[in-house]
């Protein structure tokens, strides 16, 4: 079984064990090519980002203007703040040194000045790992003024490890440069995108840490060999964070493709007790969820997984077993979404607090038909008009967990009597009945 | 000429200006569209998602998708609806969600029947709630005299902090906290900082920030009477809309004028207004009876007669006219006393450099700018004036000027400069040149770079600029490396600038200050450059003072050291304001009889012997000129007791009573304007700004009520259950009351703003030819002072010697407060709090030297006077100057320059 991320090899976050196993050599080889040269072979790869929406990597880093007067940057991103995704950190951890030697030649590529690396504040430990690997990088020449002298190039670069302070929507593209600036981290509406109007208004590439930890052995072996890996459409290995009631829970790297029943069952060991599955969310708690009928024969990559009513996300699956109150697992998704939203557009700042209240009621034993109706439609208000995806993010969970597992949510719920009120014969935009209806009632 | 596009909305075919967004050109189309967080002066950035509209890719896509109509260029062949259903439905449920959290407190909201949340939730359509939780509450905050707070109503709409932090380049409010609960205010209880926080009443469209004064002797806002008004409070002229109910003023609002003050004033302009309502208002006629030593109560008739035979058998009448009253007022006391025996009651100093500044506009060829235009400059040097304190809107258009360099890089990103939140983060920090040269540290100081020094310093560096553009102006000799490097830097940055302009003023009392600013607009012109002059002023109608011309104060005081006069007759003017104290003692004391019209009782009605209660600007109507020569009318809000009458009327009155029978042709203020611009023609055009008196729009006059206005038939019902006559205008078109032509006046005559459906201050949209830009009609208000293309007028030539600080003295330089320099602001309550107590200001290393601190006590010799004052450290000054604030309560008048001596440290 191929692995490129999470090797077997005992010490590989050492610099040392890293550079006995020709750790930074692909650097000199991308420095060998032109810039050009570097993202059309990421582009032929067929790198698809690992930070949720699987954009196309090569493309993305076409988009950086060629000539600029102002210094081009690379933002890398591991806020890793999504409930249900945690594999960044075994980067951090256990190959931290590919994710620098890819950001040197990701920045050479996109001729920046410099990458910021964005770690999520909470992740204390992984911050000092890398910290350390980076400031080994630094004595060894690798990374800044000295590595002129080291690659024997004219291209110079630095690298810089900036901490979160524990919001998730830092994870967010424009947020986190937002956050990096030491502003609010508010998202920005785009257009303009972060290659024209970026990290301090300058042409910036956005990149997830697993992506970019996939450059140097892709550079290394060549895009044939990367493009062969797994699903054609979404090549590559992934890591795959599985939890929940899994008998195994943890990161798994493994061709994209692999059989989602595969993965729960073969290599995260199955559900405890031999329960049935009730509910598996594939990418990271704002995807959709899918229920246990709808998991087999579902393939683990991005196209597979959209045929499928879902998303790959960042690969962070959640199993649930039959027992499973999924109204309480909806609350408590929706809190997080409502706690972590940055108030500045209405339907995500208004309405997340509006559907964990409605969640809340519910699962209190308090809530009505109606509060379903209402989930959905608030849901479906706030999917696409909002100014970054964090509305889809909290609207998603809502409107497929509903839809999905409707008898669950109607068991939960008593049956509404609709009272003729006057402000509803008044109003009729929300009613639900036409006015004939009420009145014969 | 901007570029034109077509466009369909809804079906229809509209050609419209391709360089805005889809909003403003709805909305420029007279079209409705819900919308929160973009201003038209601060641009969008698509936060509340309340403007969607539907867009369609062509022709044949029928499902279309929503998109902010904020956030989105015209682009012709564009295809969008705002009726879509469900394009509808989304802008109904953002008002749904905005509700979730709003108290509906709009019965006890000061901001009711004027607030363009309640008009956007009327205009979409939501009306039944389906929340039925608990909504989120915050604590609200004090935030000084000026602004209410009550969080609870916040939309989280972000307007407060930019308009505070990225227009008025505030920095203590702010936002905290996340989702639903984030929280508009300070990091702890305290008075807003800013000078123009006051706006937030305005930009802020809920009851969050509303207007603490209005609260204070609250009346809900359709139940005002409104007139259009020029704020009195400085030089600079800004348009406002008083409102009057129960014989009291209750508030001023903006009034907008595309030209002058846009959408925004000044809290000394807004907030000052409540000196109207003083208890130290002169209400009724005071009159010394024969063989009684003070003044009591006379009615008109009686005061009328009374001071007409004092006239009558005075020999010699002379008049002292003023800067605050109206042109028409000072002609009307000229024209008693005639010219011969009238002064204006300010000193020669003053009088002399307006003048010059006047004619420096007038007989020059350079161009002096409207604010708005200031907006618009590139490149800005401030000579010798704390624009924040002495010209407070010129001040926030600098700060809007300092954009101008910077937002040009958006283009060739293809970032509309009105994306506001892009602009700013392309742009990041970077600023166009400013430069401010002041003696002490200013507000502006942080969007400019900065000089320090005293006045003859200032015009130093003046002259240095101007010799570095064009070799033939004089020069500064003996320069320091400083002088010499920001000079050089200076005159760079003018030469590369497309629209320059200088900014000076007679705030230092210095004349070399106001010729150097001319001489760098002369080299700039020579150098063949495009270049535009603005000088400052200090009052209302200052302008129009020089304008008319005569003689000052110390003209008058030394006519009567040669031949006495019995009867003295001061308009609108506090003489003790304006001169040393002895010497005016000294002026007065010439006379048997004084006379005084004026609004509030100050040093000079003590000494009177007659006073006429006068209207002040709220019961008047008149002209005032602004520092750009620009005349414009104000109208009377309101008539209060009958005795209460324009200063004009009342003098007139009295010459016909004593005798000069001629007068009684005069009926109303039209007729004062026209007799004045027949004996001053330069005036000529005063008299059209604004419709005559006799029109009408369709048989009818224009209201100064709202048809929505409540209570008149019962408001006066604890006297008379009958309906009172409303009161006669003769003097303007306008009604006191609701009846009238309901559709929108002429620009000069708007009352307020109101559009069906729009209530609030967001009407202005429907008063504007498009949004942003002029009223239909134009903006009022006429430029009586325009350039001469060719004139040459010749370099000023004298440069002061470099300041040398002597050992022991502190030469003083004027300082001025936004709170507390201006004479009628300070009696209005929410500005008094403000007033800074008495006060020297002295230089870090003085003070060191000295070894005093701020809590310190200096006692001062100032001329054969020792005054004590407390210590104020500021950063900026240089050390030898001492700073004076001026015509501050409680401080001495002081005239300038002047040297003052330590004779005692109390620390
Ligand atoms: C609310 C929100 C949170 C996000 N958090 C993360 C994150 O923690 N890590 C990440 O890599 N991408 C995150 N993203 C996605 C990024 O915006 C961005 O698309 C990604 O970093 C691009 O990297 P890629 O092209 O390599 O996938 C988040 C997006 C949103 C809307
Ligand atoms: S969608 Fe939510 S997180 Fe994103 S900008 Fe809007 S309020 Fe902020
Ligand atoms: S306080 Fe007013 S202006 Fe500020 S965000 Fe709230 S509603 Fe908007
Ligand atoms: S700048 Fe001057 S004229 Fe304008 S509002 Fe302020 S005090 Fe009034
Ligand atoms: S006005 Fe367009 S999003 Fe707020």
């Amino acid at each position: 079984m191929e692995k490129i991320l999470l090797l077997d090899i005992p010490n590989y976050h050492r610099i040392d064990v890293y550079r006995e196993h020709g750790g930074y050599e692909t650097v000199k080889k991308a420095y060998s090519m032109s810039p050009d040269e570097v993202i059309d072979e990421v582009k032929k790869s067929g790198l698809r980002g690992r930070g949720g929406a699987s954009f196309l990597t090569g493309l993305k880093w076409s988009f950086m203007p060629k000539t600029s007067d102002k210094p081009k940057y690379l933002c890398i991103n591991g806020d890793e703040s999504e409930p249900g995704s945690f594999k960044d950190r075994q980067i951090f951890e256990f190959n931290p040194h590919a994710l620098i030697e890819g950001a040197l030649i990701a920045c050479y590529a996109i001729q920046a000045k410099a990458a910021y690396i964005y770690v999520r504040g909470e992740y204390h430990n992984w911050i000092e790992m890398l910290q350390k690997a980076l400031d080994d990088a630094y004595s060894m020449g690798l990374v800044g003024e000295k590595m002129k002298e080291t690659f024997q190039t004219p291209y110079e670069c630095n690298i810089y490890i900036h901490k979160g302070a524990g919001a998730y929507i830092c994870g967010e593209e424009s947020s986190l440069m937002n956050s990096i600036e030491g502003k609010r981290p508010y998202p920005r509406v785009k257009p303009p995108f972060p290659a024209q109007n970026g990290l301090w208004g300058c042409p910036t590439t956005i990149n997830n840490v697993e992506t970019i930890s996939n450059i140097p052995a892709i550079i290394k072996n060549g895009w044939q060999w990367f493009s062969r890996i797994g699903e054609p459409r979404h090549p590559g290995t992934l890591l795959f964070g599985v939890s929940g009631h899994v008998m195994k829970p943890g990161v798994y790297e493994l061709p994209s493709g692999v059989l989602l029943t595969d993965l729960i069952y073969n290599y995260a060991g199955g559900v405890p007790g031999g329960k049935k599955i009730k509910c598996v969310i594939p990418g990271g708690s704002s995807m959709p969820p899918l229920r246990g009928d709808q998991i087999e024969g579902v393939k683990m990559d991005a196209e597979s997984l959209k045929a499928a009513g879902s998303a790959i996300g960042t690969g962070g699956v959640i199993v649930m077993d039959e027992d499973t109150d999924l109204v309480r697992v909806l609350a408590r998704i929706t809190k997080f979404y409502y706690h972590e939203s940055c108030g500045q557009c209405t339907p995500c700042r208004e309405g997340t607090g509006w559907m964990l209240k409605a969640l809340n009621r519910i699962a209190r034993g308090q809530g009505t038909t109606s509060d379903l109706e209402l989930l959905i439609d608030v849901a479906k208000n706030i999917e696409g008009n909002t100014v970054c995806a964090l509305g889809d993010a909290a609207a998603w969970p809502v409107k497929f967990m509903i839809t999905r597992f409707r008898d669950e949510f109607e068991k939960a719920v008593k049956k509404e009597v609709v009272m003729p009120v006057a402000s509803m014969v008044h109003s009729m935009r929300h009613t639900a009945l036409p006015l004939a209806e009420l009145k014969k009632n | 000429m901007a570029k034109m596009a077509k466009i369909i909305i809804d079906g229809k075919t509209y050609e419209v200006d391709s360089s805005k967004n889809l909003l403003e050109t709805i909305l420029s189309l007279k079209l409705n569209l819900q919308y929160f967080c973009w201003h038209p002066a601060m641009g969008s950035v698509g936060a509340c998602r309340q403007c969607a509209v539907k867009k369609y890719r062509d022709e044949n896509d029928k499902a279309g998708k929503l998109f902010m109509a904020c956030m989105e260029p015209v682009v012709d062949g564009m295809r969008v609806s705002i009726e879509d259903p469900e394009a509808k439905e989304f802008r109904a449920g953002v008002i749904e969600w905005l509700m979730t959290n709003h108290p509906h407190d709009c019965p006890v909201c000061d901001e009711g029947g004027e607030c363009h949340l309640q008009d956007m939730t009327l205009m979409s359509g939501h009306n039944y709630r389906r929340f039925r939780y608990k909504k989120r509450t915050y604590r609200n905050q004090y935030l000084g005299p000026f602004l209410h707070h009550e969080m609870n109503r916040c939309i989280q709409c972000y307007r407060c902090v930019r308009f505070y932090r990225d227009y008025a380049g505030g920095d203590d409010l702010n936002v905290f906290g996340v989702h639903s609960s984030v929280y508009f205010g300070r990091h702890e209880d305290g008075v807003l900082e800013n000078e123009f926080a006051g706006n937030l009443v305005e930009v802020c469209p809920t009851g969050v920030f509303t207007d603490n004064t209005l609260f204070q002797h609250y009346t809900r806002k359709w139940d005002l009477t409104s007139a259009p008004s020029v704020c009195v409070h400085c030089g600079v002229g800004c348009n406002t809309l008083a409102g009057e109910r129960y014989g009291k003023l209750r508030r001023i609002l903006t009034r907008y004028n595309g030209q002058v003050n846009g959408y925004f004033l000044c809290d000394r302009g807004r907030f000052g207004y409540e000196f109207v309502n003083s208890e130290k208002r002169i209400r009724k006629p005071m009159l010394r009876l024969s063989g009684e030593n003070r003044l009591s109560e006379a009615d008109e008739e009686t005061a009328i007669t009374e001071i007409s035979a004092i006239i009558k058998s005075s020999r010699k009448v002379m008049g002292i006219g003023s800067p605050r009253a109206s042109l028409e007022a000072n002609f009307t006391l000229r024209s008693l006393v005639s010219e011969r025996n009238f002064y204006w009651g300010v000193p020669e100093q003053e009088f002399s450099l307006l003048t010059k500044e006047m004619n420096i506009l007038r007989q020059g060829s350079i161009r002096t700018p409207s604010l708005r235009e200031i907006e618009k400059c590139d490149v800005v040097v401030i000579l010798g004036e704390d624009l924040t304190n002495t010209a407070p809107m010129i001040a926030l258009a600098v700060r809007q000027s300092v954009r101008q360099v910077p937002v040009q890089s958006a283009t060739p990103y293809k970032i509309p400069h009105w994306q506001d939140a892009a602009v700013r983060e392309l742009v990041q920090d970077e600023k166009g040149p400013v430069f401010v040269a002041t003696p002490y540290a200013t507000k502006l100081d942080s969007v400019a770079r900065t000089f320090r020094g005293s006045a003859d310093e200032i015009a130093r560096l003046g002259y240095a600029i101007a010799g570095a553009i064009s070799s033939d102006a004089p020069k500064a000799d003996n320069l320091n490396e400083e002088v010499c490097v920001l000079s050089e830097s200076i005159s760079k940055a003018l030469n590369k600038a497309e629209r320059p302009l200088i900014i000076a003023g007679q705030s230092l009392k210095s004349e070399a200050i106001v010729n150097a600013a001319a001489n760098i607009a002369y080299a700039m012109r020579k150098a063949g450059k495009n270049v535009e002059l603005c000088y400052t002023v200090p009052e209302c109608n200052s302008m129009g003072m020089v304008m008319m011309g005569g003689k000052a104060l110390d003209q008058a005081f030394h006519a009567v050291e040669k031949e006495a006069m019995d009867t003295l007759i001061i308009m609108e003017n506090d003489l003790f304001r304006r001169d040393e104290k002895q010497a005016v003692d000294r002026f007065l004391k010439r006379f048997k009889n004084i006379i005084v019209l004026d609004y509030i009782e100050n040093a000079t009605t003590e000494r009177a012997t007659a006073i006429i209660p006068v209207g002040s600007f709220a019961e008047s109507d008149g002209t005032f000129v602004n520092n750009e020569g620009r005349a414009q009318r104000f109208y009377q809000v309101f008539v209060p007791n009958k005795e209460i009458k324009e200063s004009w009327r009342w003098v007139r009155n009295i010459m016909v009573t004593s005798g000069m029978k001629e007068f009684s042709r005069w009926k109303n203020l039209l007729d004062y304007t026209q007799a004045l611009i027949k004996e001053m023609p330069y005036f000529t055009g005063i008299d059209t700004i604004t419709p005559p008196p006799g029109f009408r729009i369709a048989g009818r006059k224009i209201p100064r009520e709202p048809y929505r206005y409540s209570g008149r038939t019962a408001m006066h019902a604890d006297k008379t259950v009958h309906e009172p006559k409303p009161p006669e205008d003769v003097d303007s078109p306008m009604s006191f009351t609701m009846e009238g032509y309901r559709g929108q006046p002429p620009s000069s005559l708007i009352p307020f703003f109101w559009s069906p459906g729009w209530n609030s201050a967001q009407a202005i949209n429907k008063y504007q030819i498009e949004v942003g830009g002029p009223l239909h009609g134009g903006d009022p208000g006429k430029r009586l002072i325009e350039p001469l293309p060719n004139a040459k007028p010749s370099y000023f030539t004298d440069v002061p010697k470099a300041f040398a600080p002597r050992e022991g003295e502190w030469m003083l330089v004027p300082v001025y407060h936004i709170f507390g320099s201006d004479e009628l602001s300070v009696h209005s309550p929410g500005v008094r709090e403000l007033v800074p107590k008495p006060y020297i200001m002295l230089s870090p290393d003085d003070a060191a030297r000295l070894q005093v601190t701020s809590d310190s006590e200096l006692e001062l010799g100032i001329g054969g006077q020792v005054e004590r004052l407390p210590v104020k450290i500021n950063l900026g000054l240089r050390p030898g100057l001492a700073g004076y604030p001026v015509t501050l309560p409680g401080m001495s008048v002081v005239r300038f320059p002047v040297s003052v001596k330590i004779s005692g440290v109390k620390k």
